[in-house]
């Protein structure tokens, strides 16, 4: 259920990209749309009663060489590899969202609107 | 359990809003709103780094959506539209949705991870041997800048090209506009 | 863009310290505690962000300047390009933690991840000094486009 719902917040995104006529909306489409694939990738390492995957005093093994893990972490501590990927994902999207309101700002300099079919039929 | 449902449900109804308003800065800033409440989704999903991470980017973008439309009077958006595009685009938007219908119902149940039930996952591998062969604590650290640290150096190339065309893009209107000014 | 009132920049200059300071404790025990290079670098960005803000952009043109700023952008991206290539001089793989066997062996150490904040201080430079530097572009940019709207009011008008 928890996906599905996912899924909806990325099919508005994916609307809002395809099919409004307003540049700054077609941005906040693909805004939205990162944000459903970010937060999907997460709920899919989830786990029932679940710790952050960070090694903490009492997650040590005592009287071993310091270095080892208790099983009890090893039970309870989420994925860590959808965690990593999506964090520099994060930090790429502000990135791109920087680089494409730069083409809109541009692009309104130039035309004086948002309006997509407007910016079409004063190309020719 | 029952805060997921809620701050999902919260997202949608403010995406809904930010897709429907006629008012930019409205939906600039419920864009925000959705921001902030997958921040705490992430908080909830025992995913401290990401949480972090994402309102502080959240606050950024923020800023720069912002200063986009905030000067800038709304066009009107016209209602004629071509009977083509308008087609196209309905077509991709069910064809999607499509497809993602019939892939929801092969992803394992919520709570249930798949690296538990693979052996010799790589995420298990991580869990055991990272403090050991890292040193690093935070599991996640020792991923992004260890065992697949070259994921991040794409990752720095890729920042560095995007905010390197924004700049390009933006110098040169400003170097013709000190031209003009000139003249 | 003039800055505020004196009482938004009173505020913003005590906490501008704070946030940069934040900023570089999360990057430094980005290796212990939740964060790291990404967010501990958009946490300094932000910090220019503020007083960018607060006090107008000549203030933080002459606290940071711009090719400072670009400096520092490919400073942190050599660094990190080099510590993954500084361990194929000695015969080693490329990003191999090349400082793990030369520490004392304990964790939870500051100084117990090798090269791994290393790593997280050169991606906070870069993260930090990219952000920095768009969203000054971007101020810049917007200030500009005004004054040439209002001054001539013939760009705004595309019909013709």
């Amino acid at each position: 259920m928890l996906y599905a719902m996912c899924f909806a917040l990325f099919m508005l995104g994916l609307y809002c990209a395809v099919v409004k006529k307003n540049m700054v909306k077609i941005v906040l489409g693909i805004v939205i749309m990162e944000y459903a694939v970010n937060l999907f990738l997460i709920l899919l390492g989830f786990r029932t009663d679940a710790v952050a995957p960070i090694v903490d005093r009492q997650f040590l093994e005592t009287g071993a060489d310091g270095m080892t893990v208790t099983g009890a972490f090893l039970r309870q501590a989420v994925d860590p590899l959808p965690q990593a990927l999506v964090l520099t994902s994060i930090v790429i999207s502000l990135g791109t969202l920087a680089l494409m309101i730069s083409v809109c700002i541009r692009i309104y300099g130039k035309y004086g609107t948002f309006d997509i079919t407007e910016i079409r039929r004063l190309k020719g | 359990m029952l805060i997921f449902y809620a701050l999902l449900l919260f997202m949608i109804i403010a995406a809904l809003i930010a897709v429907e308003t006629k008012n930019l800065l409205g939906a600039v800033i419920c864009v925000g709103a959705i921001g902030f409440g997958g921040a705490l989704m992430f908080l909830f999903l025992r995913a401290p780094d990401i949480a972090i991470t994402q309102i502080v980017v959240e606050v950024l973008s923020l800023i720069i959506l912002i200063r986009a439309t905030i000067a800038r009077h709304v066009t009107p958006v016209s209602g004629d539209r071509e009977f083509v595009g308008a087609v196209v685009s309905v077509a991709i938007v069910l064809t999607l949705f499509v497809a993602g219908v019939k892939v929801l119902d092969a992803l394992p149940p919520f709570g249930d991870p798949i690296f538990v039930r693979t052996p010799g996952a790589a995420s298990q591998t991580y869990l055991e041997q990272g403090l050991r062969q890292t040193g690093a604590a935070n599991i996640v650290s020792s991923v992004i800048l260890d065992y697949r640290a070259y994921d991040t150096l794409g990752e720095a190339t890729v920042l560095f090209t995007s905010i390197l065309g924004a700049a390009a893009i933006l110098r040169g209107k400003s170097r013709k506009l000190v031209k003009e000014s000139d003249a | 863009m003039k800055g505020m009132t004196v009482i938004v920049k009173t505020v913003a200059g005590w906490a501008k310290m704070l946030v940069f300071l934040f900023g570089v404790y999360i990057i430094l025990f980005g290796h212990l505690t939740p964060g790291g290079g990404f967010a501990g670098g958009v946490i300094l960005a932000a910090s220019y962000v503020l007083l960018l803000l607060a006090f107008g952009r000549r203030f933080v043109e002459e606290d940071l300047p711009l090719a400072l700023d670009s400096k520092l952008d490919c400073l942190g991206a050599l660094a990190f390009a080099l510590i993954a290539v500084w361990p194929l001089i000695w015969g080693g793989g490329f990003f191999v933690n090349f400082l793990l066997k030369h520490l004392p062996e304990s964790a939870l150490n500051l100084v117990s991840a090798g090269t791994i904040p290393l790593s997280n201080i050169a991606i906070g430079l870069k993260v930090g000094a990219s952000l920095f530097l768009v969203i000054f572009l971007l101020s810049v940019f917007s200030d500009d486009h005004g004054t040439k709207t209002r001054a001539t009011g013939r760009i705004a008008d595309p019909k013709e």
